[in-house]
Protein backbone atom coordinates (compact mmCIF):
# COMPACT_ATOMS: atom_id res chain seq x y z
CA UNK A 1 0.00 0.00 0.00
CA UNK A 2 2.03 2.96 -1.17
CA UNK A 3 -0.46 5.57 -2.36
CA UNK A 4 -4.03 6.26 -1.36
CA UNK A 5 -6.38 7.47 -4.07
CA UNK A 6 -8.16 10.69 -3.21
CA UNK A 7 -11.09 12.17 -5.11
CA UNK A 8 -11.58 15.90 -4.59
CA UNK A 9 -15.11 17.05 -5.37
CA UNK A 10 -15.38 20.84 -5.51
CA UNK A 11 -16.67 23.28 -8.08
CA UNK A 12 -13.94 25.82 -7.37
CA UNK A 13 -10.87 25.20 -9.45
CA UNK A 14 -8.73 27.07 -6.93
CA UNK A 15 -9.70 24.74 -4.11
CA UNK A 16 -9.13 21.61 -6.18
CA UNK A 17 -5.70 22.64 -7.31
CA UNK A 18 -4.86 23.89 -3.83
CA UNK A 19 -5.70 20.53 -2.32
CA UNK A 20 -3.81 18.73 -5.03
CA UNK A 21 -0.76 20.88 -4.40
CA UNK A 22 -0.88 20.19 -0.66
CA UNK A 23 -1.43 16.46 -0.98
CA UNK A 24 1.10 15.87 -3.75
CA UNK A 25 3.81 16.76 -1.29
CA UNK A 26 2.26 15.13 1.76
CA UNK A 27 3.07 11.74 3.23
CA UNK A 28 1.83 9.99 6.33
CA UNK A 29 4.29 8.00 8.37
CA UNK A 30 2.95 5.70 11.03
CA UNK A 31 5.05 3.69 13.47
CA UNK A 32 5.55 0.18 12.16
CA UNK A 33 4.92 1.08 8.55
CA UNK A 34 7.76 0.22 6.27
CA UNK A 35 7.16 3.11 3.91
CA UNK A 36 5.25 6.32 4.30
CA UNK A 37 1.94 6.57 2.49
CA UNK A 38 1.44 9.25 -0.16
CA UNK A 39 -1.63 10.43 -2.05
CA UNK A 40 -2.76 10.41 -5.62
CA UNK A 41 -5.36 13.08 -6.29
CA UNK A 42 -8.16 13.03 -8.88
CA UNK A 43 -10.70 15.81 -9.35
CA UNK A 44 -14.40 16.21 -10.03
CA UNK A 45 -16.09 19.59 -10.41
CA UNK A 46 -19.66 18.39 -9.87
CA UNK A 47 -21.46 15.80 -7.80
CA UNK A 48 -22.68 14.08 -10.95
CA UNK A 49 -19.13 13.73 -12.22
CA UNK A 50 -18.05 12.41 -8.81
CA UNK A 51 -20.71 9.69 -8.85
CA UNK A 52 -19.65 8.68 -12.34
CA UNK A 53 -16.05 8.38 -11.22
CA UNK A 54 -16.95 6.54 -8.02
CA UNK A 55 -18.86 3.97 -10.03
CA UNK A 56 -15.94 3.41 -12.35
CA UNK A 57 -12.97 3.46 -10.01
CA UNK A 58 -12.01 2.85 -6.44
CA UNK A 59 -11.10 5.80 -4.27
CA UNK A 60 -9.87 5.40 -0.71
CA UNK A 61 -10.81 8.90 0.34
CA UNK A 62 -13.34 11.40 -1.00
CA UNK A 63 -12.96 15.06 -0.11
CA UNK A 64 -16.43 16.39 -0.69
CA UNK A 65 -17.61 19.98 -0.83
CA UNK A 66 -21.22 20.21 0.15
CA UNK A 67 -22.16 23.21 -1.96
CA UNK A 68 -22.06 22.06 -5.55
CA UNK A 69 -23.77 23.49 -8.63
CA UNK A 70 -25.97 20.42 -9.36
CA UNK A 71 -26.62 17.74 -6.79
CA UNK A 72 -25.29 18.53 -3.37
CA UNK A 73 -22.47 16.93 -1.48
CA UNK A 74 -24.89 15.27 0.91
CA UNK A 75 -26.45 13.46 -2.01
CA UNK A 76 -23.09 12.18 -3.14
CA UNK A 77 -22.58 10.98 0.41
CA UNK A 78 -25.93 9.23 0.32
CA UNK A 79 -24.97 7.60 -2.95
CA UNK A 80 -21.73 6.34 -1.42
CA UNK A 81 -23.63 4.94 1.55
CA UNK A 82 -26.39 3.33 -0.46
CA UNK A 83 -23.96 1.62 -2.83
CA UNK A 84 -21.80 0.63 0.13
CA UNK A 85 -18.81 2.10 -1.61
CA UNK A 86 -15.73 1.58 0.46
CA UNK A 87 -14.47 5.16 0.57
CA UNK A 88 -13.86 7.36 3.54
CA UNK A 89 -15.62 10.67 3.09
CA UNK A 90 -14.41 14.00 4.39
CA UNK A 91 -16.83 16.89 3.99
CA UNK A 92 -15.49 20.31 3.17
CA UNK A 93 -17.91 23.01 4.25
CA UNK A 94 -17.91 26.67 5.00
CA UNK A 95 -18.31 27.79 8.57
CA UNK A 96 -21.82 28.97 7.83
CA UNK A 97 -22.99 25.41 7.35
CA UNK A 98 -21.17 23.91 10.28
CA UNK A 99 -24.40 22.44 11.54
CA UNK A 100 -24.82 20.60 8.30
CA UNK A 101 -21.28 19.36 8.54
CA UNK A 102 -21.98 17.89 11.93
CA UNK A 103 -25.08 16.23 10.56
CA UNK A 104 -23.35 14.61 7.62
CA UNK A 105 -20.60 13.47 9.90
CA UNK A 106 -23.22 11.58 11.80
CA UNK A 107 -24.54 10.18 8.54
CA UNK A 108 -21.30 8.58 7.60
CA UNK A 109 -18.79 11.19 6.62
CA UNK A 110 -15.91 10.42 8.88
CA UNK A 111 -14.54 13.91 9.21
CA UNK A 112 -15.12 17.41 8.04
CA UNK A 113 -12.80 20.23 7.25
CA UNK A 114 -14.19 23.72 7.62
CA UNK A 115 -13.71 26.07 4.73
CA UNK A 116 -11.50 28.03 4.41
CA UNK A 117 -8.96 25.60 5.79
CA UNK A 118 -5.25 25.79 6.36
CA UNK A 119 -2.99 23.22 4.74
CA UNK A 120 -2.33 21.90 8.24
CA UNK A 121 -6.02 21.29 8.92
CA UNK A 122 -6.30 19.35 5.71
CA UNK A 123 -3.17 17.35 6.43
CA UNK A 124 -4.17 16.38 9.93
CA UNK A 125 -7.58 15.21 8.79
CA UNK A 126 -5.98 13.10 6.07
CA UNK A 127 -3.42 11.80 8.50
CA UNK A 128 -6.10 10.45 10.82
CA UNK A 129 -8.01 8.81 8.02
CA UNK A 130 -4.89 7.30 6.58
CA UNK A 131 -4.08 5.70 9.89
CA UNK A 132 -7.55 4.23 10.08
CA UNK A 133 -7.31 2.86 6.57
CA UNK A 134 -3.87 1.47 7.21
CA UNK A 135 -4.82 -0.24 10.45
CA UNK A 136 -7.89 -1.77 8.90
CA UNK A 137 -5.82 -2.95 5.98
CA UNK A 138 -3.38 -4.57 8.38
CA UNK A 139 -6.12 -6.23 10.38
CA UNK A 140 -7.65 -7.72 7.27
CA UNK A 141 -4.27 -8.94 6.24
CA UNK A 142 -3.83 -10.56 9.62
CA UNK A 143 -7.15 -12.31 9.59
CA UNK A 144 -5.87 -15.28 7.72
CA UNK A 145 -8.43 -17.19 5.72
CA UNK A 146 -11.57 -15.68 7.06
CA UNK A 147 -10.65 -15.85 10.69
CA UNK A 148 -12.89 -13.21 12.07
CA UNK A 149 -12.39 -10.57 14.67
CA UNK A 150 -15.66 -11.81 16.06
CA UNK A 151 -13.09 -13.50 18.15
CA UNK A 152 -12.17 -10.35 19.80
CA UNK A 153 -13.86 -11.23 23.03
CA UNK A 154 -12.61 -14.80 23.02
CA UNK A 155 -9.10 -13.76 22.23
CA UNK A 156 -9.18 -11.15 24.95
CA UNK A 157 -10.49 -13.80 27.27
CA UNK A 158 -7.80 -16.27 26.46
CA UNK A 159 -5.24 -13.51 26.78
CA UNK A 160 -6.57 -12.73 30.23
CA UNK A 161 -6.62 -16.36 31.27
CA UNK A 162 -3.25 -17.10 29.80
CA UNK A 163 -1.50 -14.31 31.64
CA UNK A 164 -2.05 -15.82 35.11
CA UNK A 165 -1.25 -19.29 33.81
CA UNK A 166 2.06 -18.03 32.47
CA UNK A 167 2.82 -16.27 35.73
CA UNK A 168 1.96 -19.19 37.98
CA UNK A 169 3.77 -21.65 35.73
CA UNK A 170 6.83 -19.43 35.74
CA UNK A 171 6.89 -19.29 39.53
CA UNK A 172 6.32 -23.02 39.85
CA UNK A 173 9.23 -23.71 37.53
CA UNK A 174 11.52 -21.56 39.63
CA UNK A 175 10.39 -23.37 42.74
CA UNK A 176 10.69 -26.77 41.11
CA UNK A 177 14.21 -26.09 39.94
CA UNK A 178 15.23 -24.63 43.31
CA UNK A 179 16.51 -21.58 41.45
CA UNK A 180 16.63 -19.53 44.64
CA UNK A 181 18.40 -22.03 46.83
CA UNK A 182 17.02 -24.38 49.43
CA UNK A 183 15.49 -21.91 51.85
CA UNK A 184 11.74 -22.14 51.44
CA UNK A 185 11.27 -18.59 52.75
CA UNK A 186 12.86 -17.31 49.53
CA UNK A 187 9.94 -18.74 47.62
CA UNK A 188 7.13 -17.40 49.78
CA UNK A 189 6.56 -14.20 47.78
CA UNK A 190 6.29 -16.29 44.61
CA UNK A 191 3.81 -18.60 46.22
CA UNK A 192 1.77 -15.63 47.43
CA UNK A 193 1.78 -14.05 44.00
CA UNK A 194 0.73 -17.34 42.45
CA UNK A 195 -2.20 -17.58 44.81
CA UNK A 196 -3.19 -13.99 44.06
CA UNK A 197 -3.07 -14.67 40.33
CA UNK A 198 -5.18 -17.79 40.76
CA UNK A 199 -7.68 -15.78 42.73
CA UNK A 200 -7.93 -13.23 39.96
CA UNK A 201 -8.38 -16.06 37.51
CA UNK A 202 -11.21 -17.41 39.56
CA UNK A 203 -12.98 -14.07 39.47
CA UNK A 204 -12.68 -14.01 35.68
CA UNK A 205 -14.31 -17.43 35.58
CA UNK A 206 -17.07 -16.35 37.95
CA UNK A 207 -17.76 -13.27 35.86
CA UNK A 208 -17.76 -15.42 32.76
CA UNK A 209 -20.52 -17.43 34.35
CA UNK A 210 -22.49 -14.25 34.93
CA UNK A 211 -21.95 -13.32 31.31
CA UNK A 212 -23.09 -16.71 30.07
CA UNK A 213 -26.16 -16.39 32.22
CA UNK A 214 -26.92 -13.04 30.70
CA UNK A 215 -26.34 -14.30 27.18
CA UNK A 216 -28.13 -17.60 27.41
CA UNK A 217 -31.43 -16.39 28.78
CA UNK A 218 -33.80 -13.93 27.32
CA UNK A 219 -33.20 -10.40 28.45
CA UNK A 220 -35.40 -9.34 31.34
CA UNK A 221 -37.26 -12.64 31.37
CA UNK A 222 -38.08 -12.43 35.03
CA UNK A 223 -39.21 -8.86 35.44
CA UNK A 224 -41.32 -8.32 38.53
CA UNK A 225 -41.78 -5.71 41.26
CA UNK A 226 -38.55 -5.70 43.26
CA UNK A 227 -37.61 -3.82 46.37
CA UNK A 228 -34.18 -2.43 45.55
CA UNK A 229 -33.35 -1.87 49.20
CA UNK A 230 -34.09 -5.47 50.02
CA UNK A 231 -31.75 -6.73 47.30
CA UNK A 232 -29.13 -4.19 48.33
CA UNK A 233 -29.18 -5.53 51.87
CA UNK A 234 -28.57 -9.06 50.66
CA UNK A 235 -25.68 -7.93 48.47
CA UNK A 236 -24.18 -6.04 51.36
CA UNK A 237 -24.22 -8.94 53.71
CA UNK A 238 -22.31 -11.02 51.15
CA UNK A 239 -19.73 -8.27 51.01
CA UNK A 240 -19.35 -7.82 54.77
CA UNK A 241 -16.38 -10.17 55.16
CA UNK A 242 -14.38 -8.28 52.56
CA UNK A 243 -15.49 -4.95 54.04
CA UNK A 244 -14.45 -5.97 57.52
CA UNK A 245 -11.10 -7.14 56.28
CA UNK A 246 -10.50 -3.75 54.65
CA UNK A 247 -12.06 -1.89 57.56
CA UNK A 248 -14.53 -0.26 55.20
CA UNK A 249 -17.94 0.72 56.53
CA UNK A 250 -20.96 0.43 54.28
CA UNK A 251 -23.94 2.70 54.85
CA UNK A 252 -27.22 1.98 53.18
CA UNK A 253 -29.66 4.85 53.10
CA UNK A 254 -33.09 3.53 52.34
CA UNK A 255 -36.05 5.37 53.72
CA UNK A 256 -38.63 2.72 53.10
CA UNK A 257 -38.87 0.30 50.20
CA UNK A 258 -37.96 1.41 46.69
CA UNK A 259 -39.97 -0.75 44.38
CA UNK A 260 -40.01 -0.98 40.61
CA UNK A 261 -40.22 -3.64 37.91
CA UNK A 262 -36.86 -5.27 37.42
CA UNK A 263 -35.32 -8.69 37.08
CA UNK A 264 -34.00 -9.46 40.59
CA UNK A 265 -31.09 -11.54 39.22
CA UNK A 266 -30.04 -8.63 37.07
CA UNK A 267 -30.25 -6.28 40.01
CA UNK A 268 -28.17 -8.55 42.16
CA UNK A 269 -25.42 -8.78 39.55
CA UNK A 270 -25.41 -5.01 39.12
CA UNK A 271 -25.29 -4.19 42.82
CA UNK A 272 -22.75 -6.88 43.61
CA UNK A 273 -20.37 -5.48 41.03
CA UNK A 274 -20.79 -1.85 41.98
CA UNK A 275 -20.66 -2.49 45.74
CA UNK A 276 -17.69 -4.79 45.54
CA UNK A 277 -15.76 -2.25 43.47
CA UNK A 278 -16.59 0.42 46.05
CA UNK A 279 -15.10 -1.81 48.76
CA UNK A 280 -12.23 -3.31 46.78
CA UNK A 281 -10.92 0.00 45.49
CA UNK A 282 -11.44 1.76 48.80
CA UNK A 283 -8.80 2.74 51.32
CA UNK A 284 -8.41 1.07 54.66
CA UNK A 285 -10.82 2.74 57.05
CA UNK A 286 -12.86 4.19 54.19
CA UNK A 287 -16.60 4.24 53.70
CA UNK A 288 -19.23 3.44 51.11
CA UNK A 289 -22.54 5.29 50.97
CA UNK A 290 -25.45 3.88 49.03
CA UNK A 291 -28.57 5.85 48.33
CA UNK A 292 -31.71 4.68 46.64
CA UNK A 293 -34.13 7.38 45.60
CA UNK A 294 -37.61 6.61 44.45
CA UNK A 295 -38.51 9.41 42.05
CA UNK A 296 -41.75 9.68 40.19
CA UNK A 297 -40.37 8.60 36.85
CA UNK A 298 -37.24 6.73 37.86
CA UNK A 299 -35.19 5.08 40.54
CA UNK A 300 -31.79 6.52 41.25
CA UNK A 301 -28.94 4.53 42.73
CA UNK A 302 -25.90 6.35 44.08
CA UNK A 303 -22.88 4.45 45.33
CA UNK A 304 -20.14 6.73 46.66
CA UNK A 305 -16.82 5.52 47.99
CA UNK A 306 -13.82 7.19 49.57
CA UNK A 307 -11.34 5.09 47.66
CA UNK A 308 -8.42 5.49 45.29
CA UNK A 309 -10.46 7.17 42.55
CA UNK A 310 -10.00 6.98 38.81
CA UNK A 311 -8.31 9.53 36.57
CA UNK A 312 -10.46 11.24 34.00
CA UNK A 313 -8.59 9.56 31.19
CA UNK A 314 -9.18 6.10 32.61
CA UNK A 315 -12.85 6.73 33.35
CA UNK A 316 -13.63 6.59 29.65
CA UNK A 317 -12.30 3.07 29.25
CA UNK A 318 -13.72 1.25 32.24
CA UNK A 319 -16.94 -0.02 30.78
CA UNK A 320 -15.08 -1.99 28.15
CA UNK A 321 -14.40 -5.65 28.70
CA UNK A 322 -11.20 -6.64 30.50
CA UNK A 323 -10.12 -3.11 31.22
CA UNK A 324 -8.35 -2.80 34.53
CA UNK A 325 -6.35 0.16 35.70
CA UNK A 326 -2.83 -0.90 36.44
CA UNK A 327 -1.22 1.00 39.25
CA UNK A 328 0.73 0.00 42.32
CA UNK A 329 -2.49 0.34 44.29
CA UNK A 330 -4.60 -1.92 42.08
CA UNK A 331 -2.00 -4.58 41.37
CA UNK A 332 -2.84 -6.60 44.44
CA UNK A 333 -6.58 -6.29 44.07
CA UNK A 334 -7.98 -9.27 42.25
CA UNK A 335 -10.50 -8.62 39.52
CA UNK A 336 -11.44 -9.61 36.03
CA UNK A 337 -12.03 -6.28 34.38
CA UNK A 338 -15.43 -7.63 33.40
CA UNK A 339 -17.62 -6.29 36.21
CA UNK A 340 -18.48 -2.88 34.83
CA UNK A 341 -18.91 -4.19 31.30
CA UNK A 342 -21.40 -6.72 32.62
CA UNK A 343 -23.25 -3.98 34.48
CA UNK A 344 -23.37 -1.89 31.35
CA UNK A 345 -24.59 -4.83 29.32
CA UNK A 346 -27.47 -5.53 31.65
CA UNK A 347 -28.46 -1.89 31.91
CA UNK A 348 -28.68 -1.70 28.13
CA UNK A 349 -31.72 -3.94 28.39
CA UNK A 350 -33.47 -1.34 30.50
CA UNK A 351 -34.24 2.29 29.90
CA UNK A 352 -31.38 3.49 32.03
CA UNK A 353 -28.22 5.51 32.37
CA UNK A 354 -25.01 4.90 34.21
CA UNK A 355 -22.43 7.57 34.91
CA UNK A 356 -19.43 8.04 37.12
CA UNK A 357 -17.73 10.87 38.91
CA UNK A 358 -14.35 10.33 40.35
CA UNK A 359 -11.31 12.10 41.66
CA UNK A 360 -7.97 10.43 42.16
CA UNK A 361 -7.29 9.68 45.83
CA UNK A 362 -10.65 11.11 46.87
CA UNK A 363 -13.19 8.57 45.73
CA UNK A 364 -15.68 7.51 43.15
CA UNK A 365 -19.43 7.89 42.80
CA UNK A 366 -21.40 5.65 40.50
CA UNK A 367 -24.84 6.88 39.54
CA UNK A 368 -27.45 4.69 37.93
CA UNK A 369 -30.81 5.98 36.82
CA UNK A 370 -33.47 3.53 35.76
CA UNK A 371 -36.63 4.87 34.21
CA UNK A 372 -39.88 3.31 35.29
CA UNK B 1 26.68 -18.03 34.98
CA UNK B 2 29.33 -15.66 33.75
CA UNK B 3 28.49 -12.05 33.04
CA UNK B 4 27.71 -11.38 29.41
CA UNK B 5 28.03 -7.62 29.67
CA UNK B 6 24.91 -7.16 27.62
CA UNK B 7 21.94 -5.07 28.72
CA UNK B 8 18.40 -5.97 27.78
CA UNK B 9 15.56 -3.45 27.88
CA UNK B 10 12.48 -5.34 28.97
CA UNK B 11 9.00 -3.78 28.75
CA UNK B 12 6.12 -5.76 30.18
CA UNK B 13 3.04 -4.64 32.05
CA UNK B 14 2.30 -7.90 33.80
CA UNK B 15 4.16 -7.45 37.06
CA UNK B 16 4.74 -11.17 37.58
CA UNK B 17 5.75 -11.91 34.02
CA UNK B 18 8.18 -9.01 34.18
CA UNK B 19 9.72 -10.46 37.30
CA UNK B 20 9.94 -13.94 35.80
CA UNK B 21 11.53 -12.89 32.54
CA UNK B 22 13.96 -10.63 34.34
CA UNK B 23 14.83 -13.49 36.66
CA UNK B 24 15.57 -15.84 33.75
CA UNK B 25 17.54 -13.30 31.78
CA UNK B 26 19.65 -12.41 34.77
CA UNK B 27 20.25 -16.05 35.47
CA UNK B 28 21.48 -16.36 31.91
CA UNK B 29 23.98 -13.57 32.56
CA UNK B 30 22.25 -10.52 31.12
CA UNK B 31 21.84 -7.15 32.76
CA UNK B 32 18.20 -6.12 32.61
CA UNK B 33 16.52 -2.74 32.76
CA UNK B 34 12.76 -2.80 33.02
CA UNK B 35 9.71 -0.73 32.22
CA UNK B 36 6.17 -1.72 33.12
CA UNK B 37 4.33 0.43 30.63
CA UNK B 38 4.71 1.68 27.11
CA UNK B 39 5.16 5.17 28.49
CA UNK B 40 8.02 4.16 30.74
CA UNK B 41 9.59 2.12 27.98
CA UNK B 42 9.47 5.04 25.55
CA UNK B 43 11.48 7.07 28.00
CA UNK B 44 14.06 4.31 28.38
CA UNK B 45 14.28 3.74 24.64
CA UNK B 46 15.24 7.38 24.28
CA UNK B 47 17.51 7.75 27.27
CA UNK B 48 19.24 4.51 28.05
CA UNK B 49 21.83 2.19 26.55
CA UNK B 50 20.83 -1.35 25.77
CA UNK B 51 21.99 -4.12 23.48
CA UNK B 52 18.63 -5.72 22.79
CA UNK B 53 15.01 -5.02 23.63
CA UNK B 54 12.07 -7.21 24.53
CA UNK B 55 8.66 -5.55 24.22
CA UNK B 56 5.30 -6.92 25.22
CA UNK B 57 2.85 -6.33 22.39
CA UNK B 58 -0.19 -5.34 24.42
CA UNK B 59 0.34 -2.86 27.20
CA UNK B 60 -1.64 0.39 27.48
CA UNK B 61 -2.43 0.02 23.83
CA UNK B 62 -2.99 -3.01 21.67
CA UNK B 63 0.00 -2.05 19.59
CA UNK B 64 2.40 -0.84 22.29
CA UNK B 65 5.07 -3.33 21.26
CA UNK B 66 4.93 -2.26 17.65
CA UNK B 67 5.23 1.39 18.50
CA UNK B 68 8.19 0.72 20.77
CA UNK B 69 9.86 -1.45 18.14
CA UNK B 70 9.47 1.33 15.64
CA UNK B 71 10.92 3.94 17.99
CA UNK B 72 13.80 1.76 18.97
CA UNK B 73 14.66 0.87 15.38
CA UNK B 74 14.57 4.50 14.42
CA UNK B 75 17.13 5.46 17.03
CA UNK B 76 19.17 2.28 17.13
CA UNK B 77 18.58 0.30 13.95
CA UNK B 78 21.22 -2.29 14.82
CA UNK B 79 19.75 -3.21 18.21
CA UNK B 80 17.66 -6.39 17.94
CA UNK B 81 14.05 -6.18 19.05
CA UNK B 82 11.88 -9.05 20.23
CA UNK B 83 8.13 -8.63 20.53
CA UNK B 84 6.36 -10.97 22.91
CA UNK B 85 2.68 -11.65 22.72
CA UNK B 86 0.12 -13.86 24.30
CA UNK B 87 -2.42 -13.40 21.56
CA UNK B 88 -0.81 -14.93 18.52
CA UNK B 89 -2.34 -18.35 18.81
CA UNK B 90 -5.88 -17.24 19.48
CA UNK B 91 -6.26 -14.51 16.95
CA UNK B 92 -4.78 -16.39 14.09
CA UNK B 93 -2.24 -13.63 13.85
CA UNK B 94 0.75 -15.54 12.78
CA UNK B 95 3.70 -13.30 13.17
CA UNK B 96 6.55 -15.67 12.50
CA UNK B 97 6.37 -15.84 8.77
CA UNK B 98 5.09 -12.41 7.99
CA UNK B 99 6.96 -9.76 9.81
CA UNK B 100 7.78 -7.58 6.87
CA UNK B 101 5.47 -4.82 7.97
CA UNK B 102 6.81 -4.47 11.48
CA UNK B 103 10.45 -4.03 11.98
CA UNK B 104 11.10 -6.41 14.82
CA UNK B 105 13.63 -9.21 14.64
CA UNK B 106 11.61 -11.87 16.34
CA UNK B 107 8.14 -12.60 17.62
CA UNK B 108 7.82 -14.89 20.57
CA UNK B 109 4.74 -16.24 22.15
CA UNK B 110 4.53 -15.70 25.86
CA UNK B 111 4.43 -18.82 27.87
CA UNK B 112 7.13 -20.15 25.63
CA UNK B 113 9.64 -20.78 28.36
CA UNK B 114 11.52 -17.71 29.38
CA UNK B 115 14.74 -19.75 28.94
CA UNK B 116 14.10 -19.85 25.25
CA UNK B 117 14.00 -16.06 25.23
CA UNK B 118 17.49 -15.90 26.74
CA UNK B 119 18.71 -18.29 24.08
CA UNK B 120 17.12 -16.32 21.26
CA UNK B 121 18.63 -13.10 22.56
CA UNK B 122 22.07 -14.67 22.63
CA UNK B 123 21.57 -15.78 19.06
CA UNK B 124 20.43 -12.32 17.96
CA UNK B 125 23.39 -10.76 19.71
CA UNK B 126 25.80 -13.21 18.13
CA UNK B 127 26.89 -14.68 21.45
CA UNK B 128 26.03 -18.22 20.43
N1 LIG C 1 -15.11 2.33 42.84
C1 LIG C 1 -13.96 2.30 42.14
N2 LIG C 1 -12.88 3.02 42.56
C2 LIG C 1 -11.72 2.98 41.87
N3 LIG C 1 -11.51 2.25 40.77
C3 LIG C 1 -12.54 1.51 40.30
C4 LIG C 1 -13.81 1.50 40.95
N4 LIG C 1 -14.62 0.67 40.25
C5 LIG C 1 -13.91 0.22 39.22
N5 LIG C 1 -12.63 0.70 39.24
C6 LIG C 1 -11.57 0.47 38.24
O1 LIG C 1 -12.21 -0.04 37.07
C7 LIG C 1 -11.64 -1.28 36.68
C8 LIG C 1 -12.70 -2.13 36.05
O2 LIG C 1 -13.67 -2.50 36.99
P1 LIG C 1 -14.50 -3.83 36.78
O3 LIG C 1 -14.97 -3.85 35.36
O4 LIG C 1 -15.53 -3.92 37.83
O5 LIG C 1 -13.43 -4.98 36.90
P2 LIG C 1 -12.58 -5.56 38.12
O6 LIG C 1 -12.93 -4.84 39.37
O7 LIG C 1 -12.94 -6.99 38.15
O8 LIG C 1 -11.17 -5.31 37.70
C9 LIG C 1 -11.05 -1.84 37.94
O9 LIG C 1 -9.99 -2.72 37.66
C10 LIG C 1 -10.60 -0.60 38.69
O10 LIG C 1 -9.32 -0.23 38.24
Amino acid sequence: MDKLRVLVVDDEFGIRSGIKRILDKFEVDYPFMDDPIGFEVSEADTGEKAIEMLEAEKFDIVLLDNKLPGIQGVEVLEFINSKKIDSKVVMITSYASLELAVRVTKEGAIDFVPKPFTPQELRSSLENITKQIFLRHMTTKLQKEGKQIRFQFLSMLSHELKAPVNAVEGYLNIIKEHNCGDNIAEYMPMIDRSLERLNAMRSIIMDMLDLTKIESRQAKNNVQPVDFCQVAKICMSTLQPMAIQKDVKIYLNCSGPVVMDFDPDDLEIILNNIFSNAVKYNKDGGRVDCNFTDNESNVEILVADTGIGISEEDQQKLFKEFVRIKTDETRKIPGSGLGLSIVKRILENYDSEISMESELNKGTTIKIKINK
Amino acid sequence: MSKLNKTILLAEDDFDYLFLVKFRLEAAGFDVITANSQKEAELLVNTSDFDAAVFDLMMENDDSGFVLAYMSKKIKPEVPVVITTAVAAETGMSFDNDNSWVKADLYLEKGVQAERLAEELMRLLGII
